[in-house]
């Protein structure tokens, strides 16, 4: 934690001399007193404000919380912010009426504003978070249509013996296919082809 | 949606208060320029203009909504 002493005639001169060494604004530090200024006598025996000022810890979910609602607003969603605690990282599961609009095709909207947000919410933050947004349970059901996609075109491969290749996707959704399909010892599952067009492809093990 | 851009960009800079944005076109289809803090430029293009896409796609969503075509440019 960043934290600096000053000394001033008054507590708001010393304030500021302490902000202005820290470099951050007013709203994002705490301030203690530690001295109040007294005039003296005759001009002798006057005693100095004295302050420690430090750096507010900056909470990233938050950040992350306060970022979205002001998306929220500005699209004229009205939208509720549900926050569930993981292990590694943080759920915002978000409700409202005509949602359609933050998932996109495949959830590009999602990932792009779930993207964003991370950045929001690291940006100033001490201990890094991992967010991820949902929307209604969005990416659980999406999880299952890959899963099932994965294992439908995986009898495909077995029946023809040619391998199939599926269109891009994101790191998450690519491993969601992997894993759908390690258990089956006739299938190997492997990804080809540079960001953001990578994809899986689905063959028979030799 | 010219807020969106604004908050979206503030939210990623170093120097929010450098932030602005100015809206030109018709009533389909918007043009609308980002302008922030030299430094600042990394945070909202991003490697291989990742940052900038995100932006853009969350933009065009609001947009879509709305029946507008839109598009940002980072100057």
């Amino acid at each position: 934690m960043i934290s600096v002493e000053k000394s001033g005639k008054t507590v708001e001169e010393a304030i500021e001399s302490a902000v202005l060494e820290l470099g951050v604004d007013r709203e994002k530090v705490d301030v203690q007193v530690l001295e109040t200024p007294s005039k003296g006598f005759l001009g002798f025996g006057g005693k100095l404000a004295k302050v420690l000022v430090t750096v507010k810890k900056v909470d990233a979910s938050a950040v992350a919380r306060e970022f979205l609602q002001k998306v929220f607003d500005t699209m004229q969603l009205t939208v509720t912010v549900e926050k569930i605690n993981k292990e590694d990282h943080v759920i915002f599961d978000l409700r409202g009426n005509d949602l359609g609009v933050l998932i996109g095709k495949h959830g590009q909207t999602l990932d792009a504003l779930q993207y964003l947000t991370n950045l929001a919410a690291n940006r100033d933050a001490d201990d890094r978070v991992r967010i991820i947004l949902d929307v209604e349970d969005y990416r659980k059901r999406r999880e299952e249509t890959l899963a099932n996609l994965a294992l439908r075109l995986a009898d495909k491969v077995k029946r023809r013996g040619e391998r199939v290749s599926l269109e891009p996707m994101s790191p998450h959704e690519r491993k969601i296919i992997h894993m759908a399909l390690q258990e089956d010892h006739r299938i190997v599952t492997y990804s080809e082809g540079d960001e953001p067009f990578r994809k899986v492809v689905i063959a028979l093990k030799r | 949606m010219k807020e969106l851009v604004e908050v979206i960009a503030q939210a990623l800079v170093k120097n929010p208060n450098e932030v602005s944005v100015t809206e030109t076109g018709d009533a389909e289809s918007i043009v609308y320029e980002l302008r922030v803090a030299q430094e600042d430029m990394g945070k909202v293009i991003g490697k291989q203009g990742r940052i900038a896409k995100a932006l853009r796609t969350v933009v065009k969503a609001a947009a879509a909504r709305e029946n507008k075509r839109v598009t940002v440019d980072i100057i």
